[in-house]
């Protein structure tokens, strides 16, 4: 009789999925929080100037977006390669921003109109041509706070 | 001999390391706000309105020409260079009498600004300056002001403007708001910010 008991068959155990759940969950949850969900999808290159001297925006949903920078990549074959202002997911003239402004104001509710805020967010190699066309339909439809949206950094990043 | 077996690895601590790393990253992980520079476009005004008369001396005029270079009262300047001329400019006090300035340290140059009430910079970009450029003399110029806020509520509330104006808009901030809505409104009567833009030159 032997002291020991009898070996089981070579085999390694399965191993527990039990906590399996448990890590996928931890992604899921992880990924809800630390995700900022874009609104529009960027047809032009938008890499932000630096500045430091800046107001942080709070209240997403008092701000109205207008994008303007050269075309993406892949717009460029259609669109060419001269800077264009986006509004909500698609190019638009000049003439258009006070349209947009009125459509924004238009689905906000009465009492919030005074606080609205336009951010501009331009790319920073767009002429001031451009910018300077933007903010003078912005001052027609009466939309005159305005924010121009930078990257916290040294400004003097943005002469180099 | 006989392979021995491996030991099954309790999993039941698992669940508990899960929920750990997703307390962590819930308290580190911060949502990404904007942030940019603030301004307030003038109101659209009629074609023949006269603009108002204002002395030369008081005028500080930034240009910004096509090639991204700055001409700062007809001299030429480096951007670095701005911050500190424009704090010359607006801390310049030679006003006397009515228009004396009571706390300027500046050196009361008779060619330059009476009082920062007075002083206006005024900022004119040519349509082929680069965007990046003008932020950058932009944020420049806000620096200036908010250096002058800075030492003058330093000076006379023991706490910097930009202290003063994250309090005021931090929800979590527990001392008398309303006082302090007080300060910041006394320090900005005293330094009023003003950047005027002109149309951009072609």
């Amino acid at each position: 009789m032997s002291k020991f008991k009898k070996k089981k068959s070579g085999d390694l155990p399965a191993i527990s999925t039990a906590s399996l759940p448990d890590i996928v969950f931890m992604l899921l949850f992880f990924f809800m929080v630390a995700t900022v969900m874009r609104q529009n999808t960027l047809m032009v290159e938008n890499k932000l100037p630096f500045a430091d001297q800046v107001e942080k925006l709070d209240k997403k949903d008092l701000i109205m977006y207008i994008y303007a920078g050269k075309p993406s990549p892949r717009y460029q074959s259609k669109y060419g390669t001269e800077a264009r202002i986006q509004l909500n997911d698609k190019f638009a003239s000049v003439e258009e921003v006070q349209q947009f402004i009125y459509s924004e104001r238009e689905s906000k509710r009465e009492e919030l109109i005074p606080y609205l805020t336009t951010a501009l967010k331009v790319d920073e190699e767009t002429n001031m041509g451009l910018v300077s066309d933007i903010k003078q339909e912005l001052r027609k439809a009466e939309a005159l706070k305005i924010n121009y949206t930078t990257v916290v950094g040294d400004a003097m990043q943005n002469v180099e | 001999m006989a392979k021995r077996s491996a030991p099954e690895v309790n999993a039941g601590s698992m669940a508990d390391i899960a929920f750990l790393l997703l307390i962590f990253f819930l308290v580190t992980t911060t949502i990404e706000t904007d942030s940019g520079i603030s301004r307030k476009l003038p109101q659209w005004q009629p074609e023949d309105v006269e603009p108002p008369v204002i002395k030369q001396r008081n005028i500080f005029t930034v240009l910004v020409n096509s090639n991204n270079q700055l001409l700062v009262e007809d001299e030429e300047m480096e951007l670095s260079e701005l911050r500190e001329a424009a704090v010359e400019f607006l801390d310049n006090g030679a006003g006397t009498g009515d228009e004396a300035c009571s706390f300027c340290q500046g050196a009361k140059d008779p060619n330059s600004s009476v009082n920062p009430q007075k002083a206006i910079i005024s900022l004119v970009n040519n349509r082929g300056t680069e965007y990046g450029t003008y932020i950058a003399v932009q944020n420049e110029l806000v620096a200036a002001y908010n250096q002058l806020r800075d030492r003058e509520a330093q000076r006379m509330y023991g706490m910097t403007f930009t202290q003063m104006e994250k309090n005021y808009n931090d929800p979590n901030y527990n001392g008398d708001k309303d006082a302090l809505k007080e300060k910041i409104d006394v320090i900005t009567d005293m330094i009023p910010q003003k950047l005027s833009e002109a149309e951009p030159t072609s």
